[in-house]
């Protein structure tokens, strides 16, 4: 090991120095069961220029071995579970266990209803209310949702996309209320409805007016809010539609390149709103292909960043990501299998170096998880963290052999298909055109073929299975939330202002159809207002028009 | 062998489509004319699309949980088309406690994950043969 090196040196005299002494690290000795030290950064013998173009060191452009200069040795990632269900009290109650439990984050689930912008009375809410997360319909739900929850300690990551502004809007006055400043509050909204259109299936708006809704975010909170993520640029939702590792990242990636462009074209500050971008992946169960992948994925977006759009502040060509294990892998089969896999994917997603973490539990593939199977699912992650010695060193499978091959495979495969997609007119016209759902849906036919053939085996499904009742404690919402839901909604809407509401959506229509007019302001004002939610997508889906999915 | 047209729907606001999709295509590959719906349509516009292509067999699915509201809403709204003779067959993250009630209510099949893909093609050609009244 050339320790002596002169770029090593230079590397621990700037960004290792800086972060060591702003962050120290989690303990003064990493050893093994032994007592030998755990080196913080393994290195090749000859510190090479290939080596350094290629994988450099953590913290430096291109990031392939990590965003920071100590990884986890400094911070462990988030564990972040993503859970929410019924009312906004009962959501509140999982949370502050959550909490207890030592997690370090929230993320918030939201029913169907509140992410495609009805209102839980709405006929189209029907047997949808507080399903799948739980049901906002206005402030006073917000308010009730973080009860007791200091919203500037705690990071909240909210699972919305068309009507982010709006939950955002909701979640700045929930915090105002409590005494913290916007500029205070931390978190993330998904906010990213290019993938919806291919994937995710939550969209409102056509695609162009989503892409303004998303720029007046980063423009205000670049203001106004520095400390929240304005955007989840997500893959995970493409990759559980059914495409492959490269695919993942490529289109996730052109859905950035995409988001950037038009912030540009508005006007928006290259180096203020890029390092605001965050990232979210899939870990699937192919251990070191994912692990390659999120190497790949970090490294390809810094070049792209340099080479498009001439960055140079390090902030704005990191990619910092938050993963999911793969809900499509787990299985109704003998299902505490799925801890197994589950162990896997999250293991893939530290050993790629991601910044959070959900692990999924192992009765998703029947309903809701159970909070016995939640707290196995966070404690997969703590092993991780505490008993593995994985988070001991930094990028650890760095150098092999295999790895590097896939990391660099993966990168290329990757810009070639952003390539294609931008010969063809770019993302938005590839949504119209089919293009992206047809690759995505090609790979996923092709996929289950080969397990309905036997030739890909998964456990328990088509080889190993047992003869059971798949009987597992399931985890029932009572009916009766989706009437009282309705009837606090009522309430809420008989008690408030009117006159304040009528004007408030007046407001807002007029600045919907001004192009220049930065929505966040008056989705705010009808927030305070208790307008709700269905009301303010309501008068946008009045100015915009809805997109309608496709058939076939 | 007679080509069946059958139409696959999606209701509600769940956008999970992978597997609806899955099961269209190999059921066109096995020889049926298959229309899908796209997701988030209404009980009402599945059974219109079911009425006006003259359809031997609907199949729905959901992964939200909304199945025991939706499922039946979909025979409702077929029977005030007047196509009640239609078989409904249904898949999705389905409790098996639920399968029961869903088939009181007259769904014909109800499809679990984990399903041979074969299972489910040959419901549905018992199901067409059926409506039209033949012998498969």
């Amino acid at each position: 090991m050339s320790k002596q090196d002169p770029a090593l040196q230079e590397w621990q005299d700037n960004e290792l120095a800086r972060t060591l002494a702003r962050f120290p690290e989690r303990k003064e000795a990493f050893t093994c069961h032994g007592g030998r030290p755990v080196e913080r950064l393994a290195l090749p013998k000859e510190i090479d220029e290939a080596y350094q173009d290629k994988l450099g060191f953590p913290g430096r452009y291109p990031y392939t071995r990590g965003v920071q200069p100590t990884m986890y040795r400094g911070r462990l990632w988030t564990m972040r579970q993503y859970a929410g269900f019924s009312t906004a009290a009962a959501s509140n109650e999982r949370y502050r266990y959550l909490l207890d439990q030592g997690q370090t984050g929230l993320s918030v689930a939201f029913d169907l209803p509140t992410q495609i912008g009805y209102d839980s009375d709405d006929p189209m809410a029907l047997g949808e209310v507080g399903k799948v997360g739980v049901a906002i319909d206005t402030l006073a739900d917000m308010e009730i949702l973080f009860d007791q929850i200091p919203l500037d300690k705690i990071s909240t990551s909210m699972t919305i996309n068309s009507p982010a502004m709006v939950l955002l809007a909701m979640y700045i006055v929930v915090a105002e209320k409590q005494g913290v400043k916007a500029e205070q509050i931390m978190g993330t909204i998904q906010n990213d409805l290019l993938k919806e259109y291919v994937a995710r299936g939550t969209y409102i708006f056509p695609p162009r007016a989503s892409l303004r809704l998303i720029t007046n975010i980063f423009q205000w909170c670049s203001a106004n809010a520095p400390r929240f993520n304005t955007i989840s640029i997500s893959g995970y939702h493409i990759r559980e539609a059914g495409s492959t590792a490269t695919q993942e990242v490529a289109f996730t990636l052109a859905n950035g390149l995409t988001y950037v462009q038009t912030a540009l074209d508005a006007g928006l500050d290259l180096d203020v709103f890029a390092p605001r971008l965050a990232f979210f992946f899939n870990a699937s169960s192919n251990l070191l292909e994912e692990a390659a992948k999120f190497r790949a994925a970090r490294r390809l977006w810094a070049r792209l960043m340099k080479e498009r759009f001439q960055a140079e502040k390090p902030s704005t060509m990191m990619l910092r990501f938050h993963t999911q294990t793969a809900g499509n892998t787990l299985t109704a089969q003998q299902v505490d299998n799925n801890i197994v896999r589950v162990t896997i994917q999250a293991l893939a997603a530290v050993l790629g170096g991601t910044q959070s973490l959900h692990t999924n539990s192992r009765d998703e593939a029947l309903s809701l998880p159970t909070e016995d199977s939640v707290r196995t699912a966070l404690r997969t992650q703590q092993i991780i963290a505490h008993e593995s010695g994985v988070a001991d060193t930094v990028d650890p499978l760095a150098g092999s052999w295999y790895i590097e091959e896939l990391t660099d495979a993966i990168e290329q495969e990757a810009l070639d298909l952003i390539n294609q997609v931008d010969e063809f007119g770019g993302v938005v016209a590839c949504i119209e055109n089919g293009f992206i759902a047809g690759q995505i849906e090609d790979a996923a036919y092709q996929y289950q073929q080969q397990i309905e053939s036997g030739e890909r085996v998964i456990v328990g499904v088509n080889e190993f299975q047992v003869d059971e009742d798949v009987e597992v404690p399931v985890m029932r919402l009572d009916p009766a939330v989706e009437d009282e839901q309705v009837r606090q909604l009522k309430q809420v809407k008989a008690e408030r202002d009117q006159e304040a509401v009528r004007q408030c959506l007046a407001d807002l229509e007029n600045a919907a159809r001004s192009d220049s007019a930065n929505l966040m302001k008056p989705v705010l004002a009808a927030v305070r207002a208790y307008c709700s939610l269905g009301e303010i997508c309501g008068v946008l889906r009045g100015v915009f028009g809805e997109y309608r999915g496709r058939a076939w | 062998m007679e080509l069946y047209r059958i139409l696959i729907g999606k209701p509600g606001l769940d956008g999970h489509d992978r597997g609806a999709k899955f099961i269209a295509r190999a059921l066109r590959d096995a020889g049926f004319e298959v229309i899908y719906t796209g997701i988030r349509r209404t009980p009402d516009e599945i059974a219109a699309s079911a009425v006006q292509e003259d359809v031997a067999a609907v199949g729905l699915s959901s992964m939200s949980g909304a199945h025991a509201r939706l499922f039946p809403a979909v025979l409702e709204a077929l029977d005030k088309a007047g196509a009640k003779d239609i078989p409904v067959l249904g898949g999705g993250i389905i409790p098996a406690e639920d399968i029961p009630r869903l088939k009181k209510a007259g769904i014909s099949s109800v499809f679990t994950p984990g399903t041979p893909v074969d299972t489910i093609i040959n419901a549905f050609r018992e199901a067409c043969c059926q409506h039209h009244q033949q012998r498969c």
